[in-house]
């Protein structure tokens, strides 16, 4: 199906996001409410730039503590020693397992920066109304969506160590403060995900602005 | 052929989808996007898979993770156990966040998945399966079984390095509800089990699934 008029909301058609239905609102200005779910109905997701960068600047300014507060704190008869997420890394790779260092490395350091730096990427090329690479872009946004959660593998790795780690006075470990501002970075740059809408990608796209 | 006409959504283009074989699905041309398939049989396959997944979470949740020993010490651990300890350690928030993702969310997939099954198999669906639906959405996008697993894994590791490690019954649960919650979220179709309820507006559900639809100048 080709031709200019495939555009749903160009049609006065839109989708359902909550159902999928294909609805055609009797008034496209005011679309109502969905017919078959009650949920109500928007051609694109309401200010999504805005809250989505929104939501990046917030977890772009708790990436900085969660990475430079310590995630954890080890206290035994003679020493007391905080590991912050960098530093846990690194004992993870001198006591040899590089594999597992570099996978907490790539879930904790990376994904979240490279989720942020793909967010504003996205939302830049829509601000200057680009309607090149629709198609990458599209994929390097589903592909954000899927990897977002694994940065919260660190949270788990804390919880789960200090969980295991309590032989008072003997030694034990401490949940700090960066877990928490961690856990918020994840918990941001999901929300930013999901209040971006990926269809505006395509609304400059050259074969119907012609 | 009743064509099935359907807007991408991730890109908004308006497409025909023609009928597709069992097990087929059909890709939006314009963004790669993913729009029909045709799951024959989804709804029986994902309720054994939620039942499979019900039986494996209570096991994952039941059964102690880990144990190890250090100078004759030793210490064990669930899967609640690690939000317990963070909540005594005055770790309030994050303590929550743990058990929401790795406790209240995967429940509630699991839940809405069997309540939905369940009511959809004898058409028409009550309207408040339609709201079920939609939390079972949201409640999936929370669920992170898998990623709380490695980063048991990642512990696990990481303690053996200076302490005895024994691993539990819950740690083969957990990696097993993985691939069942995986599993059971692949098999389920949505439009299927929507096209099963009650509209909104009262109507009975529609048979034939996704068929653009007219909303005609309502009350």
């Amino acid at each position: 199906m080709t031709g200019a008029a495939a555009i749903a909301a160009r049609a006065d058609h839109l989708r359902c996001e909550a159902c999928g239905l294909l609805v055609r609102p009797a008034a496209p200005a005011e679309p109502g409410r969905c017919p078959r779910c009650g949920e109500e109905l928007a051609f694109r997701r309401r200010d999504a730039v805005q809250r989505t960068w929104a939501f990046i600047i917030a977890a772009a300014i708790c990436y900085l503590p969660a990475n430079i507060l310590p995630v954890m704190t080890t206290r035994s008869l003679r020493y007391k020693e905080p590991d912050t997420i960098l530093s846990g890394v690194a004992l993870l790779y001198r006591t040899g397992s590089w594999h597992l260092a570099l996978l907490v490395l790539i879930a904790s350091v990376m994904i979240p920066l490279a989720k942020l730096g793909a967010l504003a990427y996205l939302l830049t090329t829509v601000q200057r109304r680009s309607p090149r690479n629709g198609r990458e872009r599209a994929m390097l946004y589903r592909l954000m969506v899927i990897i977002g959660r694994w940065s919260m593998l660190d949270v788990f790795v804390v919880s789960y160590t200090v969980a295991l780690i309590q032989f008072h006075p003997l030694m034990s470990i401490a949940p700090g403060p960066g877990v928490l501002f961690f856990a918020a970075v994840v918990v941001l740059t999901i929300f930013a995900a999901e209040s971006f809408d990926p269809r505006i990608i395509w609304d400059f796209s050259k074969e119907e602005t012609t | 052929m009743n064509a099935l006409v359907v807007a991408c959504p991730d890109c908004d283009l308006l497409q025909r989808v023609p009928a597709l074989p069992r097990g087929g699905s059909a890709r939006c041309p314009r963004c790669g996007r993913k729009v029909a398939a045709n799951k024959t049989g989804s709804l029986d396959r994902s309720m054994a898979l939620a039942f499979a997944a019900l039986t494996v979470f209570v096991i994952a949740n039941a059964e102690p993770l880990m144990t190890l020993s250090i100078k004759g010490l030793t210490s064990t651990t669930t899967i609640l156990g690690g939000v317990t300890e963070m909540w005594r350690q005055r770790e309030w928030i994050t303590s929550l966040l743990v058990a929401l993702f790795a406790v209240v969310a995967p429940a509630l997939e699991i839940g809405f998945m069997l309540v939905i099954l369940f009511a959809v198999r004898r058409p028409p669906a009550p309207r408040w399966i339609g709201t079920l639906l939609r939390w079972a959405k949201i409640s999936g996008l929370w669920s992170m079984v898998e990623v709380m697993t490695l980063g048991i894994l990642v512990a696990l590791v990481k303690i053996a390095s200076f302490a005895r490690v024994k691993p539990g019954l819950g740690i083969f649960a957990a990696s097993a509800l993985i691939v069942l919650l995986a599993a059971m979220a692949a098999s389920f179709d949505p439009a299927e089990a929507w096209s099963r309820v009650r509209w909104a507006n009262g109507d009975p559900p529609t048979p034939s699934r996704g068929v653009a639809a007219r909303k005609d100048a309502g009350p």
